[in-house]
């Protein structure tokens, strides 16, 4: 009965799975699906080489402040970083009176009480503060950004399919919408002239829908000044913080490889030594048979003790 | 327990005795995974994932503890409180998670594993039905569990992963969309659903370890199945559990913990998807809504059914989807060879394989994009899926010629000529030479 029962539902099954197959065919010759130019004319991230890559990667600390100093002078007169605390930037290199300043001199304050007449008011930031946010509320950043909400870059190299590459191409990817062609060589306005890119939208081939309200952020070559000399190009300026964001994401990268190590090598010789125990054991079961006991077992050690006793050798008392 | 050649517990000191005569715990746990469970000799290292769930089940239920101490259950505090407290500022919070959540991946891959063992050498065969279902509601209950997890964080997928989930109630006609809000606790996932799901989260765990409890007491009363499927006859047949497969899983326990290091250590976040690093927006659907991999199959399976046959789609994909590992409960009974092991069965293995192929299809479909050829692969996979178990199983048991069974377990490892001669311990005589498998 089981087994009739579930035949009929088994061939139910396959049966509408077949109805919906066949009608899927149908509508598919009868309307194929029309070619999106979000996915023929969007690139796949470039690559992009940082010193935190592989397995063994350490993050490069100087680089790192750069990419903070970018941070700080662009990307955060929009951006939040709301996870990230004053006194985590130790993970990149300064010292205590260092992040002391920096948290005091960030441009926006830290709301707070007034300690006279309890009415709302801001104070300077401290190292313990979270690094403040550009706008109080969602609104106000919708407010200042034409609706668009500039997304949080604390996680975003984890947040973002290809991580800090795709930040990198994105950030230097802005290029003119006319004449631009893919990889096929296929012209994108030629191809779909309906996809003009809006009023306040940018066009940009690595965005997942090709325009973004972002406009370019990184614009010219010496738009920060580097103190360690290193010449501020677009390109650099755009690796460095992408750098930098790597660390916002995963500022525990580098112990939490460290101690992976160590585990895996102290894995490695448990396993080696528990492989070999376990060959010893098994070296003899094909005659073992579960009725025998060994000569740990207190019958046996009896015996021995008896038959030592018998022969006058002291035994263990 | 099973075998009268098992060694009873000896206490081996005062104290030991004075416990045992007063809680026999000692003489339980040694007659369950000690010197005391006489195991089939010839088990090959598809029989040590089960060693391997318990060891994933107990590292999820620690870790997991320690994570509850420190994330806020509400929908303001959950993302921070795993990504910022957790993640950055509680000592060694960053392993805790990442071992957490790659715990779940694999607990899931040794369960799956052991799961196609069994199918592979009918492990859910007379005697042994119990066992099979009751790992079956393990199974069960470790979906629930993981997919209640999966909500916690309160990321993009989190959310949206419940929306969907729960929104498979809402399939089932007049009761359906009454039921969804009941157990959301409101309209849409929040606060509500995120308060309950950690509660269960916590709960639903430690079901998991009774019914694993019972899953064991179960199997050990016929006791272990082996990759001949011929039934142990006498002592020759079986070696104690400790020390001999307490050595082998100990090895290969730390063989799988290795790989689970490196992924835990080295790439945490490849089995999880980017999204659920956004916190959860409401008002903004990801592109791609995508259960975590585990679930895929049976995400295939739900998307497959794209035209109203009577019933809505939705409904079809829904009613499938329960029906796929439903229809399992009821394998005993529809696979009705009396041979248990695939080895044996020269048509049932190439049907096996099929399978395995047929359920990495379905996989692959459930996490790809949806595009007109990804859903007829999978409408084809989904169909062999049900044909294989409701309808193939069921001719193949009928009309396949088994190979012949070797007489016993020790044959199959010696060869006949050494049975003769290897030393028997009891007066016990060997008993018939067919197999009781086939008198079935």
């Amino acid at each position: 009965m089981v087994r009739v029962i579930g035949f009929l539902v088994g061939l139910v099954f396959a049966g509408v799975l077949l109805i919906s197959l066949i009608t899927g065919f149908a509508t598919y010759l009868k309307n194929p699906p029309a070619p999106l130019a979000s996915t023929e004319f969007h690139k796949a991230p470039r690559p992009l080489h940082l010193a935190s890559d592989g397995p063994f990667g350490k993050f490069d600390k100087r680089q790192l402040q750069r990419g903070f100093q970018v941070y700080s002078e662009v990307c955060s007169a929009c951006h939040s970083m709301n996870l990230v605390s004053f006194r985590d930037l130790k993970g990149l290199g300064y010292n205590d009176a260092e992040i002391k300043k920096i948290a005091s001199d960030w441009k926006t304050q830290v709301p707070s009480i007034n300690p006279d007449t309890g009415e709302a008011a801001t104070r300077k930031a401290l190292p313990s503060d979270h690094i403040p946010a550009p706008f109080p509320n969602e609104v106000a950043a919708r407010a200042a950004n034409n609706n668009a909400l500039p997304p949080d870059l604390s996680l975003i190299t984890k947040a973002r399919e290809g991580g800090a590459a795709y930040v990198h191409s994105l950030l230097t990817g802005y290029t003119n919408e006319v004449g631009y062609k893919n990889d096929k060589g296929e012209e994108l306005l030629k191809k779909f002239p309906d996809a003009k890119t809006p009023e306040n939208l940018h066009f940009n081939p690595y965005f997942a829908n090709l325009n973004i309200a972002m406009p370019p952020p990184l614009t010219a070559d010496g738009q920060v000044t580097y103190e360690d000399g290193t010449k501020p190009t677009v390109e650099q300026m755009s690796t460095d913080v992408a750098a930098f964001l790597v660390w916002t994401a995963e500022p525990n990268l580098e112990s939490r490889r460290a101690a992976g190590l160590a585990v895996v090598i102290f894995l490695l010789v448990a396993t080696v030594l528990a492989y070999l125990a376990k060959q010893q054991i098994w070296h003899g079961p094909r005659n073992y048979v579960m009725g025998e006991t060994g000569p740990l077992d207190p019958e046996n050690k009896a015996k021995t003790r008896a038959a030592e006793r018998k022969a006058g050798v002291a035994g263990e008392a | 327990m099973s075998f009268s050649w098992a060694k009873p517990y000896e206490p081996k000191s005062p104290f030991m005795r004075w416990l045992d005569e007063r809680l026999p715990l000692p003489r339980v746990v040694y007659g369950a995974i000690g010197g005391g469970y006489p195991v089939p000799r010839n088990l090959n290292y598809f029989w040590n994932f089960g060693v391997l769930a318990g060891i994933f089940l107990t590292i999820q239920i620690v870790t997991g503890i320690v994570l509850a101490m420190h994330y806020f259950a509400t929908t303001e505090g959950a993302f921070n409180s795993v990504n910022q407290l957790i993640m950055r500022d509680v000592n060694a919070g960053w392993l805790l998670r990442y071992a957490h959540m790659n715990g779940a991946s694999f607990f899931f891959i040794v369960t799956y594993v052991h799961i196609f063992r069994g199918l592979y050498y009918g492990s859910y065969k007379a005697p042994r039905e119990l066992v099979w279902m009751l790992g079956l509601v393990i199974y069960l209950l470790m979906m629930a569990t993981a997919f209640m997890g999966y909500v916690l964080p309160w990321g993009q997928m989190s959310y949206w992963g419940a929306q969907v989930i729960t929104g498979f109630f809402s399939a089932f006609p007049i009761v359906g969309e009454p039921l969804r809000v009941w157990l959301l606790g409101g309209y849409a996932p929040d606060e509500a659903a995120l308060t309950r799901f950690f509660s269960l989260h916590y709960l639903l765990p430690f079901v998991i370890a009774a019914v694993v409890i019972l899953h064991i007491w179960a199997l050990h009363i016929p006791g272990s199945g082996n990759p001949t499927g011929v039934d142990v006859k006498d002592e020759r047949d079986t070696l104690p559990f400790h020390p001999f497969y307490t050595a082998k899983d100990g090895w290969f326990a730390g063989a799988v913990l290795l790989l689970y290091a490196v992924v835990t250590y080295f790439a945490p976040n490849y089995l999880g998807h980017p999204d659920n690093y956004i916190p959860a927006n409401p008002l903004a659907t990801p592109a791609h809504i995508v259960p975590e991999w585990y679930f895929w199959p049976f995400y295939a399976i739900l998307r497959s059914f794209t035209f109203d046959f009577i019933l809505p789609a939705k409904l079809w994909g829904v009613l499938a989807m329960f029906g796929s590992i439903l229809l399992l409960f009821f394998l005993p009974w529809i696979d009705k060879s009396p041979i248990r092991s695939g080895n044996y069965r020269p048509m049932f293995k190439r049907f096996f394989w099929l399978l395995v192929i047929d359920v990495l299809i379905l996989g692959y479909i459930g996490g790809a994009e949806i595009n007109p050829f990804n859903i007829a692969l999978g409408q084809i996979a989904a169909a062999y899926y049900f044909l294989h178990f409701l309808v193939i199983l069921p001719l193949v048991s009928r009309f396949e010629t088994p190979l012949p069974l070797p007489n016993s377990i020790t044959e199959s490892v010696l060869g006949a000529e050494a049975v003769e001669t290897a030393p028997v311990a009891s007066k016990k005589k060997r008993g018939g030479t067919i197999a009781s498998a086939t008198a079935e």
